[in-house]
């Protein structure tokens, strides 16, 4: 059974690897990304030291780390749920012996580790070269960094497998994916660092998942928490992995009462 | 007359396909406003912590993303080519469209034509008058033909440059092509430009040119003297990319081979 689950991963990273010009290209443009927010953040600090916690210097990081971040958690899980939904091919699914959401999730981490390879590495790479970044130098974050964008994987997917799944319910979920994309880039950091917002706003998104993807790991990366606080913020992303199985399998449960296959 | 024809009985089958799935309708509408508010969150967050972004107001700033949204609309309304080369290419529906005698552009375009998203031009509008008032904007009478002109142009630079993405997948295999990817850049024109270096200064006006969508009209109505000329380039930058878009779509067309079987 393992060794099944091995195979998907390991034939997604191959179809990956198939279409790579698509993550030469992604480097340009997550470099694009990283440039453009690195001179907004300029501008706007202009003077002032400090903002929302974050020096200059850690802000440029956390831009940099961020999108790098994104580069490699980042699928489209829920729209490839939401397109065997669509057009049927969900039915064979469910007769087979294998758990369909596991098999996305295994994809998911192929495409994953093909996205840290290709994409990440080389992207941050060329980040360093071009802004001024500045890496941590105690290991502590190194790691935990390491292990917190892993959990960044697992949030990111679990939240992409509801909204897909989500398909078997509003039978069409265009719309719904493309506000859970919005959400996510807001509410995870991604965009501007929690503590940056008002106090209400960032009140409310520290009670949400979304955060644990981007703005926790790069509080690490960036040294704004060190130490044993790693190991509080990591817990914040295990306790949102485990809650969050409690959706998925439920939506999944139901979903296998309700197929309803559309044409085809 | 007869491509008008066609239009309205696109639309006729847009709404039949739309009335079908009615939650998602209204779903997307608000997701299209959120993303919306997403960029307006930023703007409004940014401010909290400064006055000016190079030299550039809040309501400046505001004003500018105003602009941005009316082309974008219309843009996102007429111009929807995501998923073309997986639908067109990989799924082989290019044949049956290329056995039809209107213009094979123009049919994908109008098989793709996504209404709701104009609801964003009207809303960019609303905060380009609210704004505008903020700053003791007036009205002029010839805002309002340079607005049309000005943000057509735009709407044919997005087009031009979104079409000639589009058509690399004439010449490649890739299936998802960089279209996602541009999407996370093509709002960068609407803050204003000099505030990046020179490498995305150029990049921006001349060879991505998003800031003829965003900051550079947008100066001509705020009275930003030192982007006028930029602002005047506008409809010639729309016409020369907007060519570049539908020649190199054409060639493309010609080398299409049909995806086998």
């Amino acid at each position: 059974m393992n060794s099944a689950f091995f195979d998907f991963m390991r034939i997604r990273f191959l179809t990956m690897l198939a279409y790579r010009v698509n993550y030469y290209s992604g480097i340009l443009i997550y470099t694009l990304n990283i440039g453009v927010y690195y001179f907004t953040w300029q501008a706007i600090y202009g003077s002032s030291g400090e903002l929302g916690g974050f020096t200059a210097a850690q802000m440029t990081t956390y831009v940099a780390v961020s999108w790098m971040a994104r580069a490699f958690y980042f699928n489209n899980l829920d729209r490839e749920i939401a397109a065997d939904i669509r057009d049927g091919s969900i039915a064979i699914q469910f007769i087979r012996p294998i758990n369909y959401v596991m098999v996305k999730m295994m994809q998911g981490l192929g495409e994953g580790i093909f996205r840290f390879l290709l994409l990440m590495i080389p992207g941050m790479l060329i980040a360093i070269l071009l802004f001024p970044v500045e890496l941590p130098t105690a290991p502590s974050a190194w790691i935990g960094f390491l292990v917190m964008l892993f959990f960044s994987f697992l949030i990111n997917s679990q939240i992409n497998v509801i909204t897909g799944l989500a398909a078997f319910f509003v039978e069409n979920n265009e719309g719904m994916m493309r506000m859970k994309r919005v959400v996510v880039d807001l509410f995870s950091g991604l965009i501007i660092p929690i503590s940056l917002y008002p106090g209400w706003m960032s009140a409310v998104m520290k009670v949400l998942p979304f955060q644990a993807i981007t703005y926790l790991p790069g509080s690490v990366f960036t040294g704004r928490v060190e130490g044993t606080g790693i190991w509080s913020v990591l817990g914040i992303q295990v306790f949102w992995f485990v809650i969050l199985l409690v959706p998925m399998m439920l939506i999944w449960r139901q979903a296998r009462k309700r197929l309803f296959v559309q044409g085809g | 007359m007869y491509y008008i024809g066609l239009i309205w009985e696109y639309l006729k089958n847009y709404m039949k396909t739309r009335l079908t799935y009615r939650a998602d309708f209204w779903v997307e509408i608000l997701s299209d406003l959120l993303f919306q508010a997403t960029n307006l969150i930023f703007i409004f967050v940014v401010f909290r912590h400064t006055d000016n972004l190079g030299g550039w107001s809040e309501s400046e700033v505001l004003f500018v993303y105003g602009y941005f949204m009316v082309p974008y609309g219309i843009f996102s309304c007429f111009i929807n080519l995501w998923g073309f080369s997986e639908r067109y290419i990989v799924k082989g529906e290019m044949d049956r469209i290329l056995t039809r005698p209107a213009h094979n552009l123009f049919q994908i375009l109008l098989e793709n034509v996504d209404p709701p998203a104009l609801v964003g031009s009207f809303i960019g509008l609303v905060i380009m008058g609210i704004s505008g008032a903020e700053m003791g904007l007036m009205l002029e009478w010839w805002h309002i033909p340079a607005l049309i002109i000005l943000a057509l142009s735009s709407v044919l630079i997005y087009a031009g440059i979104y079409i000639t993405l589009t058509s690399l997948s004439f010449y490649s295999d890739a299936p998802t092509g960089i279209l996602p990817l541009m999407y996370n850049i093509q709002g960068y024109g609407r803050y204003p430009v000099t505030i990046y270096n020179r490498a995305i200064q150029v990049l921006l006006t001349w060879v991505i040119p998003f800031a003829f969508v965003g900051i550079y009209p947008a100066a001509l109505f705020l009275e930003r003297s030192e982007m006028h000329r930029m602002a005047m380039l506008t409809p010639v930058v729309g016409l020369v990319f907007g060519s570049i878009g539908l020649l190199l779509w054409n060639y493309g067309v010609k080398k299409y081979r049909g995806a086998g079987s």
